[in-house]
C-alpha cells in the first residue's frame, strides 16, 4: 500500500490522476473503520490533511465556500450564525472526538444515505464543487447523491468544497436515534426557511435509497405560511406539511427501524421544525 | 513507511509501518505507550483518546502516516514527573477507576473539556464525555471526578 502525502491541493489532484484507486483520507472517522475491521485495503491512501486550502472557508458574495476538509467542530465554533443548519446538524454528529475529526467531504465521500450533512445542504441547495487534474465542475446536491453510498465522484475526482448559501432565515436540523449521542440517525429532517423569496426548502435522510428532498412539502409551505402577516401557524398546516414530507420519503425496514416508523418519525419532526423555525422568524424584528 | 511523531514532547520514530496502520497501533505497539486502550477500532468507546497537535480524538481513527511530524499527548505525557495532573488526582480520589480501562481516555476527554471550559455545567460534562464508554462505575462517580477536578482548577 502507498501513503501519498500532497501538501497542494494541485499535487493531491495529480496523485488521484495517476492513483485513480487511492482513497482520499480526511478525518479518517470512516476510511480508518474500514481498514481496521478489514473491509477495505486499497492500493494507495491520500491523506489530504496537509492540503492547506480544503481546510478553510470563506464568504463569496451570498455564499459560504466550505473547505472539504472543515471539521464539524469549526463549523460549530466559527459557522453557527452563517449556516445555522448544517452547524446545527453538525452537533448531533458522533462524540467530540468524532467531530474534532469528521467533515462535510467526508460525509460527501461516503454518500451514506443516513450522512448527516446532507438534509441541511439539501435544504438550502448548496453546490458541491469538485475537481479534478484537469479542471474542476459545480454539482447541485439534488444531482450528487445516485444510490446508497454512490456519488457523482469520478474516480480522479475530489470534492474540494461545498458552496453553502448564507442562511437568509431560520432553519432548523433534527434527528431520531436511540441516545443523544454516537447514533447513526433513523431518520432526520433539515429545514430551511427564506422569508425573503417566501420559499421553504427541505432535506430528508436516511429515509431513502439516497437522502433527498420533498418538493412537494416545499410548494405547499411557500403557498400556505402566513408570510404577509407573519400570523401563527396553523395546526393543519403544520401536519399536512408533515404529511407531505412523510410521502416524500422511501424508506425501508432495516435494524435501525421499520420503514413505517421512519414515516411517522418523519412527519413528526417535519412539524415540530416548522414550527420552530415559523416562531423564529416571528420573533425575529 | 517511516513515521516520525513527535509524543509527550520527544521525537520517536517508528520504521516498517504498514500504511494503513493506525496511530494507536503505533503508539501502543511500536512506541511501547500502552496508555491509550483499545477497545473498539471504531471510535465508539474513546478509549485511545489523545491529543493530536492539541485536538481530542480517537488515535485507533487517525492513520499513523497522518500523524507524521505532527505533536501527540498521550495519558502518559498529562503528569509532571511524580506529579499528577490534577484530573488524574480527582479521578483516584473520587472513586472513578475501577477496572480502569476507559479511564486514559476519559482522563484526556475530561483535560481536554477543562482546558476549553474550566467550570462545566452537568449537561456540558455529559456531552463532553459522551463518547467515552464505560462498562463498570455507572458514570456517577466520574461525573464526580470531573466537577472535583473542575472546582480545584482555577481556569489554569
Ligand atoms: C463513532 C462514530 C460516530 C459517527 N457518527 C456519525 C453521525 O452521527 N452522523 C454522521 O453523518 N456520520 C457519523 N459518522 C461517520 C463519519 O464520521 C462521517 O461520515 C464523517 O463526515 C466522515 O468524514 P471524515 O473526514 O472522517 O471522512 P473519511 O473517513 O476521511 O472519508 C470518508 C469517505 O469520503 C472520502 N473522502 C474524504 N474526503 C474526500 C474528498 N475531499 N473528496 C472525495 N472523497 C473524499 C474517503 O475516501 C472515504 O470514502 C460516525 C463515525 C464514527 C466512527
Ligand atoms: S478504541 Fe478507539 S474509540 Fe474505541
Ligand atoms: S472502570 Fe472499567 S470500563 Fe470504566
Amino acid at each position: 500500500m502507498e501513503f501519498l502525502r500532497p501538501t497542494t491541493l494541485a499535487d493531491a489532484l495529480a496523485a488521484k490522476a495517476e492513483y485513480p484507486s487511492a482513497v482520499p483520507i480526511a478525518g479518517g472517522t470512516d476510511v480508518m473503520v474500514e481498514l481496521n475491521f478489514d473491509k477495505r485495503r486499497p492500493d494507495a491512501l491520500l491523506d489530504l490533511g496537509n492540503v492547506a486550502e480544503l481546510s478553510t472557508w470563506d464568504v463569496e458574495g451570498a455564499v459560504l465556500r466550505l473547505g472539504a476538509s472543515v471539521p464539524y467542530a469549526r463549523i460549530i465554533t466559527e459557522l453557527s450564525d452563517r449556516l445555522p443548519g448544517l452547524a446545527m446538524a453538525a452537533r448531533t454528529v458522533g462524540s467530540p472526538q468524532i467531530r474534532n475529526r469528521g467533515t462535510v467531504g467526508g460525509n460527501l465521500g461516503s454518500a451514506s444515505p443516513a450522512g448527516d450533512a446532507h438534509p441541511s445542504l439539501l435544504a438550502v441547495d448548496a453546490v458541491v464543487e469538485v475537481a479534478s487534474a484537469t479542471g474542476s465542475r459545480r454539482v447541485p446536491i439534488t444531482e450528487f447523491f445516485l444510490g446508497p453510498k454512490k456519488s457523482a465522484l469520478a474516480p480522479d475526482e475530489l470534492v474540494v468544497a461545498v458552496r453553502v448559501p448564507v442562511a437568509t432565515g431560520p432553519q432548523q436540523f433534527a434527528k431520531v436515534g436511540t441516545r443523544n449521542a454516537m447514533v447513526i440517525a433513523v431518520c432526520s429532517f433539515g429545514l430551511a426557511v427564506h422569508p425573503g423569496t417566501t420559499a421553504v426548502g427541505t432535506g430528508i435522510g436516511s429515509a431513502g435509497p439516497t437522502p433527498l428532498r420533498a418538493p412537494e412539502a416545499e410548494a405547499f409551505a411557500a403557498q400556505e405560511l402566513p408570510w404577509g402577516t407573519r400570523g401563527l401557524l396553523s395546526d393543519a398546516v403544520a401536519r399536512r406539511f408533515g404529511e407531505l414530507v412523510a410521502a416524500a420519503a422511501r424508506p425501508i425496514d432495516d435494524v435501525r427501524g421499520t420503514a413505517a416508523y421512519r414515516r411517522h418519525a418523519l412527519a413528526v419532526l417535519a412539524k415540530r421544525t416548522l414550527g420552530w423555525a415559523w416562531d423564529e422568524h416571528r420573533r425575529s424584528r | 513507511m517511516r513515521v516520525r511523531i513527535e509524543v509527550n514532547g520527544e521525537q520517536h520514530v517508528a520504521d516498517d509501518v504498514w500504511e494503513g496502520e493506525s496511530l494507536l497501533y503505533v503508539l501502543r505497539e511500536r512506541l511501547g505507550l500502552p496508555g491509550s486502550k483499545n477497545a473498539c477500532e471504531q471510535g465508539e468507546c474513546g478509549s485511545c483518546t489523545v491529543y493530536l497537535d492539541d485536538v481530542a480524538v480517537c488515535a485507533c481513527l487517525v492513520a499513523a502516516g497522518q500523524a507524521h511530524d505532527r505533536r501527540v499527548r498521550t495519558v502518559e505525557g498529562l503528569a509532571d514527573g511524580d506529579r499528577l495532573d490534577p484530573v488524574q488526582e480527582a479521578y483516584l480520589v473520587s472513586g472513578a477507576v475501577q477496572c480502569g480501562f476507559c479511564t486514559p481516555g476519559l482522563i484526556v476527554a475530561t483535560h481536554d473539556l477543562l482546558r476549553r471550559n474550566p467550570h462545566p455545567s452537568d449537561p456540558e460534562i455529559r456531552e463532553a464525555l459522551a463518547g467515552n464508554l464505560c462498562r463498570c462505575t455507572g458514570y456517577e462517580k466520574i461525573l464526580d471526578a470531573v466537577r472535583l477536578a473542575a472546582s480545584r482548577s482555577d481556569g489554569g
